[in-house]
């Protein structure tokens, strides 16, 4: 399984290399990855419908207790398959879609990125790694949203979607590692033994509060909803694939995952049911006001999502099987629709519904698959989206609060999206071809063929339910549920599921002839845009950056001296007062060594060292002199046995007075750089700093030291570490990570002066 | 400051300081030195040696770019914290070799992280300061 998590992230690195022989016809063959993973997965179908569970781990970071284990249990293998299926779909499309495009192996590289860590998000059996996939495919989605970089909309987007789902992802990560530490173990199969220890937990609000966090960022719920509809600049196959069918539904896949662990309580019930009611009928009724394709199915989207938070929160084995079986649903018709958009935005170069009529004439089987993926969404029998809805109905119906509420409103949303699939599905392929679009080519059958499948596969799933019925049932087992001897039927007979099944069609037939998008309707609703959440956030967004750049202008403003000036001073402040509060100066000086005669020369050289680099005339003297003073620390180093410090300090001063003399050589030979009375505040400062270091070192001295660690380190440095130097066998290899760190700084801070310097040749260039 | 002195002397030094500062890196591990002085070592003999040579001297010397030392060093140190996850141990176990090699000692994954370290700051040092003297 490992190998199969892997594959697309070494396929996206050999794009790195491999990518010019990629971009030209052999992009078609890169399908093959998502092929081949979905017939591996599809071989798990028998053995996990019978109710096997495959667990496999590998050690990642066992000090931490970070594995990298995985499950593939009924709800893993459901997302498993929809992400290499519409992955293969997605990925033969896209060879056609973005023919000849420049940058077609990048692209293909972030999408087989994406499928990667999609897949470990839905395979992980551990937290972090969970937490890990799931950054990684917010990062993979802002590559993707951002695709068209030269258009600053996209890159607007893009930064939206990754600041909103990487809140997500902090929030995660808070939620995993609480709830790991109140559990005991990162292991999400093995916290399922202790879901009563972590329900009554004090940390149990915040734990589910931060997982709904991440969960609402990721799957659009209200008011994260609004970089879902930006998101969709980015090309047709990128929003079929992560933002409707895949990604978006990570948040869906967490709470279902932790449903057994965290479920079943009255906050987690209640939150889940008003949060989705409120996005599904929200996101509904904004799909009426658009006229953009893609608009209206991301809002689509977003209010289908909805409905999947809406039943996780009802909770009953029925409203999972409902929200499982909607899933499947929804990704083959959304998908569906998706491609049909792209496949007209292409040949037509527009999405304007008001101006799309009668494309039957020039792209028929596309007209064909739009067709059946509307009446899927709007659930007409005998399509699976029937089966979908009627559990829907039946599960709400049973809700034991307020049942004709929630029922009122899941009728509304069922209705708008109906009127939205039909707007999108068959309104462009109907009536009278425009003159403008005769003259339209005809589509490619690599480009009908994938939304064909799709849709073709919802109507089977329909007529024959058995067929779906081991895919989603496991979803409800691995959840904890027991659905007994359940199945899936077209025809359950006359009661009321089947009258608000009609109900739904009838109003929503006659509400998509009476009501025609329209610029009208589009104007109506932008007046109330400045309420929206994504207004508001934009104006929250502009203070946060008058804030944040006075903020910079008054600490950050270039110069050197007063950034040392402002640290220095908040550090006095800080250990002065922490001094004034804790420090009893109380210092036996019996307890201190006498001091000799060359330490006494010593302090005598620094101090006239110091009295030159003041009030010397010249630069160079300055310069010479706080080597002077260097090399006399190094002395001290050498007088109390600290030869790796002495040596590296006297190595460090050399290089730095040589550093100084190279910048001073170009300088002006001496300009007088500062009045009196910025001296004296820089003398005051600089007194007031000595004194506290002096203090605090006294301090140190007062109080009575623990020798544990050092006398670890001495004792085990030759037993462990098969070295005589203990102050170099802690640098590298007790804190071998911490050297690491330090000297990738190192080079990070090369790195950057080297730009920075070069950088500013180049412009002078220019002038 | 192209005095004959320090041209004729540098010339001699650059080897010496060099062998200096490798021996200085592979003597850390039982007494005082180690990767980071011995960096700072090598890097003041090219420094010293731009000194009396000029710059460009000292990159023909070089013939590569200093910058190239450190992702070759950073790589060094991260594979050799990496070699014991293959054995099934924890990152940055220390692995030994368990003879004695003539010179150098007992040879371990903590030597070459230390080779790694030594390269990291030759290469810093140097791309630092040949950038500020090549730009003023």
């Amino acid at each position: 399984m490992l190998i199969a998590v892997l594959l697309g992230f070494v396929f996206s690195l050999l794009l790195v290399v491999a990518g010019k022989f990629f971009r030209g016809k052999p992009a078609i063959l890169s399908a093959i990855i998502p092929l081949s993973l979905f017939v591996y997965f599809s071989g798990f179908i028998n053995e996990v419908s019978g109710g096997g569970v495959i667990r496999q781990s590998f050690k990642w970071v066992p000090s931490f207790g970070v594995n990298l284990g995985f499950t593939l249990d009924g709800l893993s293998l459901l997302f498993s398959l929809m992400i290499t299926g519409i992955g293969f779909l997605v990925f033969v499309y896209t060879s056609t879609y973005l023919k000849g495009h420049e940058y077609l192996d990048r692209f293909y590289g972030y999408l087989s990125m994406f499928m990667a860590s999609m897949l470990g998000l839905v395979l992980s059996d551990n937290m972090i790694s969970l937490f890990v996939f799931w950054e990684l495919t917010s990062i993979s989605s802002f590559f993707l949203i951002g695709f068209n970089n030269k258009s600053e909309a996209s890159r607007k987007s893009a930064i939206t979607a990754l600041a909103v789902t990487g809140l997500g992802g902090m929030s995660l990560l808070a939620g995993a590692l609480i709830l790991g530490s109140v559990g005991g173990t990162y292991t999400i199969s093995e916290l399922l033994n202790s879901n009563q220890v972590i329900a009554d937990s004090p940390y149990y609000i915040p734990i589910v509060i931060f997982m709904f966090g991440a969960a609402f960022t990721k799957s659009a719920q209200f008011p994260f909803h609004f970089w879902l509809p930006g998101s969709m600049l980015a090309p047709t196959p990128v929003s079929t694939y992560l933002h409707s069918a895949t990604m978006v539904k990570a948040g869906i896949y967490l709470l279902m995952r932790f449903t057994p662990i965290l479920g079943n309580t009255e906050f987690w019930n209640s939150t889940l049911l008003i949060v989705g009611a409120i996005t599904m009928v929200y996101a509904a009724i904004h799909a009426l006001f658009r006229k953009d394709l893609k608009g209206i199915l991301a809002y689509s989207t977003i209010s289908a999502l909805g409905i999947l938070v809406f039943l996780i929160g009802q909770g009953t084995e029925k409203a999972l099987l409902a929200a499982a079986l909607f899933i499947v649903v929804h990704a083959l018709y959304k998908a569906t629709l998706f491609l049909v958009t792209g496949i007209i935005d292409l040949q037509t170069q527009t999405r304007d519904v008001t101006v799309l009529r009668g494309l039957r004439k020039v792209m028929l089987p596309v007209a064909i698959a739009g067709f059946l993926a509307a009446i899927s969404s709007a659930g007409i029998p005998p399509t699976v989206g029937f089966l979908g809805k009627e559990l829907t109905y039946e599960s709400t119906l049973a809700l034991i609060s307020m049942p004709v509420l929630w029922i009122a409103l899941i009728l509304i949303t069922k209705i708008l999206l109906l009127y939205a699939g039909f707007v999108a599905g068959i309104s462009p392929f109907v009536g009278k071809l425009p003159e403008q679009f005769a003259n339209t080519k005809k589509p490619g059958m690599l480009l009908w063929l994938p939304p064909m499948i799709l849709a073709v596969t919802g109507i089977g799933f329909g007529i024959f339910p058995a067929l779906v019925e081991p895919i989603v049932f496991p979803v409800v087992t691995a959840m904890g549920e027991s659905l007994g001897n359940e199945h899936l039927k077209l025809w359950h007979g006359f009661n009321t599921v089947l009258w608000l099944s009609i109900a739904t069609i009838a109003i929503g037939t006659v509400l998509y002839f009476i009501l025609k998008p329209s610029q009208k309707l589009v104007e109506s609703a932008e007046r109330f845009e400045f309420l929206s959440p994504k207004a508001l956030t934009t104006v929250g967004w502009a203070y946060f950056n008058k804030v944040s750049s006075l903020w910079t202008r008054i600490f950050q403003n270039g110069y050197l001296r007063n950034y040392v000036s402002t640290i220095v001073v908040f550090l006095i402040g800080l250990a002065g007062y922490s001094l004034y509060q804790t420090a009893k100066f109380d210092l036996d000086l019996s307890t201190l060594n006498e001091i000799t005669l060359y330490e006494m020369a010593v302090v005598a050289m620094m101090f006239s060292s110091i009295f030159f680099v003041v009030f010397t005339k010249s630069r160079l003297t300055a310069v010479a002199s706080m080597g002077v003073m260097g090399l006399s620390i190094c002395l001290l180093f050498v007088f109390y046995s600290a030869p790796d410090l002495a040596m590296t300090q006297f190595s460090i001063d050399t290089l730095t007075v040589i550093l100084f003399v190279l910048v001073l050589y170009r300088l002006p030979r001496y300009l007088k750089l500062s009045d009196y009375r910025t001296r004296i505040k820089d003398g005051i400062i600089s007194l007031a700093f000595g004194s506290i270091i002096t203090v605090l070192i006294l301090e140190v001295l007062a109080s009575p030291v623990d020798k544990t660690i050092s006398k670890y380190y001495a004792e085990n440095a030759y037993v462990l570490a098969k070295g005589k130097n203990v102050v170099n066998v802690i640098l590298v290899d007790f804190r071998g990570s911490d050297t690491f760190m330090e000297i990738s700084v190192l080079a990070i801070a090369a790195i950057g002066v080297y730009a920075l310097l070069k950088l500013h040749l180049k412009e002078t260039d220019q002038h | 400051m192209r005095t004959i002195i320090l041209k004729t002397a540098s010339s001699y030094l650059l080897p010496v300081l060099l062998i200096f500062s490798v021996f200085i890196l592979l003597r850390g591990h039982y007494l005082p030195g180690g990767g980071f002085v011995g960096g700072l070592i090598a890097s003041m003999a090219y420094v010293l040696h731009a000194f009396a040579n000029g710059l460009s001297d000292t990159k023909n010397l070089l013939r590569f770019h200093p910058g190239f030392l450190m992702p070759i060093g950073l790589a060094l140190a991260f594979v050799s914290g990496m070699a014991p996850l293959f054995l099934d141990l924890p990152f940055m176990t220390g692995l030994w070799y368990p003879g004695e090699i003539p010179v150098l000692g007992s040879i371990g994954s903590a030597l070459f992280f230390d080779i790694g370290v030594y390269l990291v700051v030759v290469g810093v040092t140097l791309t630092i300061i040949f950038t500020i003297v090549d730009t003023i």
